[in-house]
C-alpha cells in the first residue's frame, strides 16, 4: 500500500468532510502568496534604510517573482530567473555593496526630503497603472482556471532559439553581446599596476 | 470584466491577466520608488533589477494569456541576458568610481555637471 493511500485512510474518517477541498482553489492560493512575497520583500528592498537589507529584500522578491512564472506555466524562465538573478546578479550586488562599504551612502537613505517626493512620485504611478489595468479587458482574456494546461517550454524554447527562421540570429547578437559586456566590465575593474 | 454576483470572491479566486499586470506595476512602482530614493549607485542598481522583473513578469503574463505561445518568453529571456550584461558593467563602472573618489552616493558625483 502506498503512502498517499495510506496517509488518506487514516486521515479521511477523522477528519472526513471538515476539510474542504482546495484543489480548485490552489493557483488562487498560490497566486496570493507568491504575490504577497513578491510584493512585500519588493517594498522592503524600496524602503529598507539599509542596503544589505534591500539586497535580502531584492533576493526574495526574485524567489517570489520566479514562483509567478512557474505559476504562468514558464517552467524554464521560472528556473533561468532564479539561476541568473540570484545566483548571479545577486551575488554581484552585494559584492558590490561589500566592496564599497566604507562610503557613507551605505545607510541609503539618510534624507527623509528626498524620499516623500520619491515615494509621492510612485504612489501616484501606481494608482494610474491600475485603474489603467482593471478598466481595460486586454481583449476578453479569460481567467487562468479556462485557459489550457500549459506545456513545458525548454523543448519548444531551444527550437525556437537555434532556428534561422525564428530567433537564432537575435539569439547570436546576445551573445555576442553578453560576451562583450563581460569582457569589458573584466577590463574596467582590473587592477592598474602603474597608477598609485 | 464580467459581472458577477460576488465581486470580492470573484476578484480573489479567478486569476485572470489583471492581477498579473497589476503585480507587475506593483514591482514597478516599488523600483521606482528604489532608483528615486536611494543616493547609492548600488541602491538605483536594485531598483532597476525590480523594474526589469517587473517588466519581465508582464512579458510572460501576456505570453500565457496572449493568442501566440511562447514569444513572450523570448522576449523575457533576452531582458534577463541584457540585465546580467547591465549590472556587471554597472558595478565595475560602480567599482572604478569608488577607487577614484572613495564615495558611491549620486548626488556627490557632479564632476560632468556643467
Amino acid at each position: 500500500m502506498g503512502l498517499p493511500s495510506l496517509a488518506s485512510l487514516v486521515v479521511s474518517p477523522v477528519l472526513g468532510g471538515m476539510v474542504p477541498d482546495l484543489t480548485a482553489a490552489m493557483p488562487a492560493i498560490l497566486f496570493w502568496v507568491l504575490t504577497g512575497l513578491a510584493v512585500g520583500s519588493a517594498i522592503m528592498a524600496a524602503i529598507a534604510p539599509r542596503i544589505v537589507h534591500a539586497a535580502f529584500g531584492l533576493m526574495a522578491a526574485f524567489f517570489g517573482v520566479a514562483g509567478l512564472y512557474a505559476l504562468l506555466g514558464s517552467d524554464f524562465l521560472a528556473l533561468t530567473q532564479i539561476i541568473v538573478y540570484v545566483g548571479g546578479i545577486l551575488i554581484l550586488i552585494v559584492f558590490g555593496v561589500l566592496l564599497t562599504g566604507r562610503a557613507k551612502s551605505q545607510l541609503g537613505l539618510e534624507k527623509p526630503s528626498s524620499r516623500v517626493p520619491a515615494v509621492l512620485a510612485g504612489a501616484l504611478l501606481l494608482a494610474g497603472l491600475m485603474i489603467a489595468i482593471f478598466r481595460s479587458d486586454f481583449g476578453g482574456s479569460r481567467p487562468m482556471a479556462e485557459l489550457p494546461e500549459p506545456k513545458a517550454t525548454t523543448a519548444a524554447l531551444g527550437r525556437a532559439f537555434l532556428a534561422t527562421d525564428q530567433y537564432l540570429f537575435p539569439f547570436e547578437l546576445v551573445s555576442v553581446f553578453l560576451l562583450l559586456a563581460l569582457v569589458g566590465a573584466a577590463y574596467l575593474v582590473r587592477r592598474r599596476r602603474d597608477a598609485s | 470584466m464580467t459581472p458577477v454576483s460576488l465581486p470580492l470572491a470573484s476578484f480573489l479566486g479567478d486569476i485572470g491577466l489583471h492581477h498579473f499586470l497589476a503585480v507587475g506595476a506593483v514591482l514597478f512602482c516599488a523600483g521606482l520608488v528604489t532608483v528615486l530614493a536611494r543616493r547609492s549607485a548600488v541602491g538605483i542598481l536594485i531598483g532597476l533589477e525590480l523594474i526589469l522583473n517587473a517588466a519581465n513578469l508582464n512579458l510572460v503574463a501576456f505570453d500565457r494569456f496572449g493568442p501566440a505561445p511562447l514569444r513572450g518568453t523570448v522576449f523575457a529571456i533576452f531582458v534577463l541576458a541584457v540585465a546580467a550584461a547591465e549590472a556587471a558593467v554597472a558595478l565595475a563602472i560602480i567599482l572604478n568610481v569608488f577607487d577614484s573618489r572613495d564615495e558611491i552616493d549620486v548626488d556627490e558625483i557632479t564632476s560632468l555637471k556643467g
